[in-house]
């Protein structure tokens, strides 16, 4: 088979034409390195999205909840643990933001499990109603985070060896995008792995094609949709409590602000496909970085801007899923 | 005739606000080939359906080797040992053709052996195995679908226009694959437009019409009664050969 390679040179493609638009060397390595880092956190909260799309067509407007709830659980760990989130070391510093992460992914696994069951459940195949429920959900969710955490934004320093830059030569880039980008890729390559070299990936690639045919081969599709939407809620928390580091702040509002880029991530990727959706993360990564640099007064539309190039190229998105 | 393995009893489906099925009544007989007829739009397709748990049955019975299948889930039915085969194909284009086969292998990999038969009737399977199905062509894809359901013994197999565009050469293969399916104590279930195919292979018929069925028999009888079949199928004097 032809390997579609068109899409996976956009991002390559991006970064040159950036460049010269850049104008300096060292500010394009700064601005690659930041829109990588945006792109794989944006990738690891919008994974778990795309495939309960593709597994079950449910459209899941509340899974910006999962994202608020991972970042305000990594919060008070943190908070909770910050002798050691200022320590100079690296090895206490890992030792709260470990702990933190871990309780962001548990408690937002564990909210997307009732989510699922509660919410999504009762809309099954109901286009527009699981738009409106899901939605009451994330605005539910916004309201009781406000309730348990307070109205006020939470302020959150990185940890201390995760703060400041690597410099190479005049080159500068922050600890923490790097740190970003590795976790990233980590996330990436176990979903790789997962989905083509395991039978449970061979079952949800096979059911993002065709549920039904699954279930006709013998397989309850249904416990695998649960399964799938639990794991990326806690993929959400893991990106939610990584975003929060990122942003510095956070808010009830979180998850609603970076839902929007994620649906456009996913959306551009292809619904279903997870390859998509991370080359659709990288992109909305580096434009909004290059674009915030060279024309900050767009910067707002660019994501918008690269979605509806996108769509007019290939409508189905980068990977459209086969038989969608 | 041997005792059914399959009986469906005033069984009635409803698609939305449409009354498909009307109370379809037939056995099919255990390890043989019954040939499910009719005109387009009779009702086939919708009772290999109804049978599989895809849409539900607002009534009526389904009774797999005396058990009533009717209220069970899809993979419940499946787990019971029947494979389907839809119109459509259903391959998994994304998946190569030896994923398709190991997922469709739900108690592990596939049994050499069984795959050796089936890649003697279905070389291409062979050839293909390490690319995509969706690379695969029209007869191709059919093989890939037929042999997702037989790649393990299965007791009932539910199978919808096997041969709908395919070359003659892939037809025989295919009249072959099920005649030893038969004989090794398979059950089958065969919607057909191609009353040529449907005459070589079945040993009892039940025709549809308008979501009923309209005659049950063997295949010998009713092949041999032209005019019923003109009155049941509308076929002509030169489709009978």
């Amino acid at each position: 088979m032809k390997r579609d390679w068109l899409p996976l040179l956009l991002v390559p493609v991006v970064a040159l034409v950036a460049l010269p638009l850049v104008g300096s060397a060292t500010s394009w390595v700064t601005l690659t390195v930041a829109g990588l880092a945006m792109g794989l956190m944006i990738f690891i909260m919008a994974s778990g999205l795309t495939l309960t799309f593709g597994l079950m067509d449910v459209l899941n407007f509340g899974h910006g909840a999962f994202i608020a709830v991972g970042a305000f659980v990594a919060a008070s760990v943190m908070l909770a643990l910050s002798p050691w989130m200022t320590a100079e070391s690296i090895w206490l510093n890992l030792a709260a933001v470990g702990p933190a992460v871990l309780a962001a992914m548990i408690v937002s696994g564990a909210l997307g499990l009732g989510f699922e069951r509660v919410i999504v459940r009762p809309v099954y195949g109901q286009h527009l109603r699981q738009i409106l429920v899901t939605t009451g959900g994330l605005i539910v969710a916004e309201q009781l985070l406000k309730v348990v955490w307070g109205p006020e934004q939470i302020t959150l320093s990185r940890p201390t060896e995760l703060r400041g830059a690597f410099l190479l030569g005049d080159v500068a880039i922050e600890k923490y995008r790097v740190l970003a980008v590795a976790v990233g890729l980590v996330v990436f390559a176990a979903m790789a792995i997962t989905l083509n070299r395991t039978r449970i990936g061979l079952l949800i690639r096979a059911g993002v094609e065709n549920g039904e045919m699954v279930e006709a081969l013998g397989y309850r599709i249904r416990r695998l949709f649960v399964g799938v939407f639990v794991a990326g809620s806690a993929l959400a928390g893991l990106g939610g409590a990584m975003w929060g580091l990122y942003q510095e702040t956070i808010t009830a509002a979180i998850g609603a602000q970076v839902a929007v880029l994620v649906f456009i991530v996913i959306i551009i990727g292809g619904l279903g496909s997870v390859g998509g959706c991370f080359i659709g993360a990288l992109l909305v990564g580096l434009s909004a970085n290059y674009i915030g640099f060279i024309a900050p007064k767009v910067a707002l539309g660019s994501n918008i801007l690269l979605m509806a190039l996108i769509l007019l190229w290939r409508p189905q998105g980068l990977y459209p899923v086969a038989n969608r | 005739m041997a005792d059914a393995l399959l009986s469906l009893r005033g069984v009635k489906t409803d698609i939305g606000r449409y009354h498909i099925l009307h109370g379809v009544e037939f056995d099919v007989p255990e390890d043989g080939l019954t040939m499910l007829l009719g005109r387009n739009g009779a009702g086939k397709t919708t009772t290999l359906r109804t049978i599989m748990g895809l849409w539900r049955a607002a009534a009526g019975e389904i009774r797999f080797d005396g058990r009533d299948i009717a209220r069970l889930p899809t993979p419940d039915i499946a787990r019971l040992g029947i494979a389907y085969v839809p119109e459509s194909m259903a391959i998994f284009a994304d998946l190569t053709v030896q994923e398709n086969l190991v997922l469709a292998a739900r108690s592990g990999p596939p049994d050499p052996q069984r795959l050796d038969w089936i890649f003697a009737r279905f070389e291409a399977l062979k050839r293909f195995w390490t690319l995509p199905a969706g690379n695969l062509s029209g007869g191709q894809k059919q093989m890939l679908a037929v042999a997702r359901a037989i790649i393990e013994p299965r007791r009932l197999l539910l199978i919808d226009e096997p041969t709908k565009g395919l070359a003659p050469a892939i037809i025989a293969n295919m009249i072959a694959a099920f005649r030893e399916l038969k004989d090794g104590a398979t059950t089958l279930l065969v919607v057909e437009q191609n009353f040529a195919f449907a005459r070589q292979l079945g040993d009892t018929v039940a025709v549809m019409d308008d979501g009923r069925i309209a005659h049950t028999g063997t295949m010998a009888s009713f092949a041999a009664d032209e005019a019923l079949q003109a009155h049941l199928l509308g076929l002509g004097m030169g489709e009978h050969q």
